[in-house]
């Protein structure tokens, strides 16, 4: 009768210590992915991520000494026009290359955020606006203009023949005599050094405008070396394919992968944060408010018109792309409606370690960045793309804490 | 009585404590073998597949407002009966983000290419209201009725609609295409 009574005992103990086990660490309820969920998750999972796409316009784009080159002049800051302002001043490695500011801060204040640098080199459109379509050309826009570096193509090339003569040469060949060219001069808003521009000869300008150009492919080439890496996102995706539950768990709490569920279904955010790095590089106008103080900003309409006109562009003489590689210029949608006030997703990975957010910096955290899309406001011009969603106060902390999920894992 | 007792007790303990040990110690082991089971069930045979090549993957949010019945065939008559019209692209299984060009190839009704074609290019997504990211062209004729069609990006997966405005010897007609991307 002990005996019994002992052996049942035990039994019940031991399936109270199973289910406990089992409820422990078996799999979770919220782990289970639909065969299209496990699809669409694959596709966001940083190991998704294709190889480097070439850049057919800068032939310097993959040169180890291009990217050695472009680092030092990366943070170089006597590239401007009072020797304090580098690329570095407000693409600050330790912070993600941004400077979280709801404005950037060169030698005066400019109008937009600075943007992130990670996994730029996938973008076919750079800046906000998309004003640029390459790299290179995007890193000379911020040299000459008056609120950024502030300096002109004239002064930058004299820095390179005294500073980096053998390293610039050794690339793109021996540097022209620049004895008869003005210590400052550029195309720029300086009504001096445009005065200086305009007596050059159009070969000298050609002459430093290469230069310049060259500069630009190399700075280009060190960043297409910065990427972004995994997160704990990335851990909880891998591990699914590999059908690892504990790893699963390990990587994400419930509520963040509550948050992941709303990411890709109910809060709509795959519709423009999609692909490995979270963005589809195109322009969305989602009726983000005017910052206090600016001007209307017109986004994508105006930025679209801006590369046409560029005089770096794809189609540029200065582009090492033969016409046809470039697509993205060739078709762009350049008119209507849907341009006005959009502006180019950025990559969400590493969002919640660069607040402000939007391209003004107008939402100070990532909390009311989502109480905006949960919204919906109009747009205070052209057409908005959302749609309230609906979240209860519990969804948007599972989606928060998702976003928050999506930092990069130092190890 | 009360040494039995504690006998009981300790060797529950005992037993409760391994018992829980034993399945720590397994679950790395049993963990992806349990769900492997599982995974393969739910597991697409192959990563990703586009409609391109031969089946539309849908996600749950566009799935509900998609029509069943939707018709994502590449080879389609013209509204108007005109053309026979089918094309082919060179993203093969297509991709969202990445540019990409179409060869569309035009016959008449009864099976004749139809060569010189002014052909244009408009589409958008019909549940959210916005036209294509770009503005793809007809940029070649390839010869016996094929054109290239270049300049093509989709930017987020669910139902996309291309159509093509057909005009040849003095007639015109239009063809709609439905793509369903995935991922």
């Amino acid at each position: 009768m002990q005996a019994k009574r002992t052996l049942i005992l035990l039994a019940a103990l031991a399936t109270i210590s199973l289910a406990t086990a089992i409820f422990i660490f078996g799999p979770r309820s919220a782990d289970r992915w639909t065969e299209a969920e496990v699809a669409m998750l694959r596709t966001l999972w940083l190991g998704s991520l294709p190889p480097l796409p070439p850049d057919p316009s800068n032939r310097y784009a993959d040169d180890p000494r291009a990217i050695a080159l472009g680092e030092r002049l990366f943070f170089d800051a006597r590239f401007s026009n009072n020797g304090r302002v580098a690329c570095g001043t407000c693409h600050l490695p330790e912070l993600g290359f941004q400077d979280g500011l709801p404005l950037a801060q060169g030698i005066g204040t400019t109008d937009r955020r600075t943007m992130p640098i990670a996994g730029m080199a996938y973008s076919p459109w750079l800046f906000w606006d998309g004003r640029k379509d390459s790299l290179w050309a995007q890193a000379l826009g911020p040299l000459e203009n008056p609120v950024e570096h502030g300096g002109t193509r004239a002064q930058y090339a004299h820095l390179i023949a005294a500073h980096y003569r053998s390293e610039y040469e050794a690339l793109f060949g021996p540097l022209p005599d620049l004895s008869g060219v003005p210590a400052s001069a550029g195309p720029a808003a300086d009504p001096a050094a445009r005065a200086a521009w305009d007596a050059m000869t159009p070969a000298a300008q050609e002459a430093v405008t290469r230069i310049y150009v060259n500069m630009g492919k190399a700075i280009a080439a060190f960043e297409r070396t910065i990427m972004p890496g995994p997160s704990r996102f990335d851990a909880y995706v891998q591990a699914l394919l590999e059908g690892d539950t504990r790893t699963m768990r390990a990587s994400l709490t419930a509520d963040e992968v509550a948050g992941l569920r709303l990411f890709i279904d109910r809060a709509n955010c795959i519709q423009c944060h999609n692909g490995p790095l979270l963005t589809d590089n195109d322009f969305h106008n989602t009726a983000v408010p005017d910052a206090p103080g600016l001007p209307q900003d017109t986004g994508r309409a105006a930025g679209a018109q801006l590369v046409l006109a560029d005089e770096f562009n794809c189609l540029s003489p200065y582009s090492d792309a033969a016409p046809q590689q470039c697509a993205e210029l060739r078709f762009i949608l350049s008119e209507g409606e849907e341009l006005l006030r959009a502006f180019k997703p950025p990559s969400l990975r590493n969002v919640a370690e660069r607040p402000p957010y939007m391209h003004a910096g107008q939402f100070a955290t990532l909390q009311e960045v989502i109480m905006h899309y949960h919204l919906a406001p109009p747009a205070p011009a052209g057409h908005s793309q959302l749609e309230p969603l609906h979240l209860s106060p519990r969804e948007r902390a599972q989606l928060l804490a998702f976003l928050q999920a999506l930092s990069e894992v130092s190890d | 009585m009360q040494k039995t007792a504690l006998t009981i007790l300790v060797t529950a303990l005992t037993t409760a404590v391994l018992t829980v040990a034993l399945l720590l110690f397994l679950l790395p082991a049993m963990g992806p073998t349990l769900m492997h089971q599982r995974m393969a069930e739910t597991m697409p045979a192959t990563p990703l597949r586009g409609p391109m090549g031969g089946m539309g993957m849908m996600h749950g949010m566009m799935s509900s407002a998609t029509p069943a019945d939707l018709n994502t065939s590449t080879s389609r008559l013209s509204d108007q009966g005109l053309f026979q019209v089918s094309f082919t692209n060179d993203l093969d299984p297509v991709a969202i983000n990445q540019m990409h060009s179409w060869t569309l190839y035009v016959e008449t009704a009864d099976g004749q290419p139809v060569e010189n074609a002014t052909i244009t290019v408009s589409g958008g997504m019909p549940q959210h209201g916005h036209g294509l990211p770009t503005r793809p062209q007809v940029t070649e004729y390839l010869g016996n009725g094929r054109y290239l069609v270049e300049g093509l990006r989709f930017q987020m997966s669910g139902w996309w609609e291309v159509t093509f405005t057909i005009e040849a010897a003095g007639q015109k007609d239009t063809i709609t295409f439905n793509i369903l991307l995935g991922g």
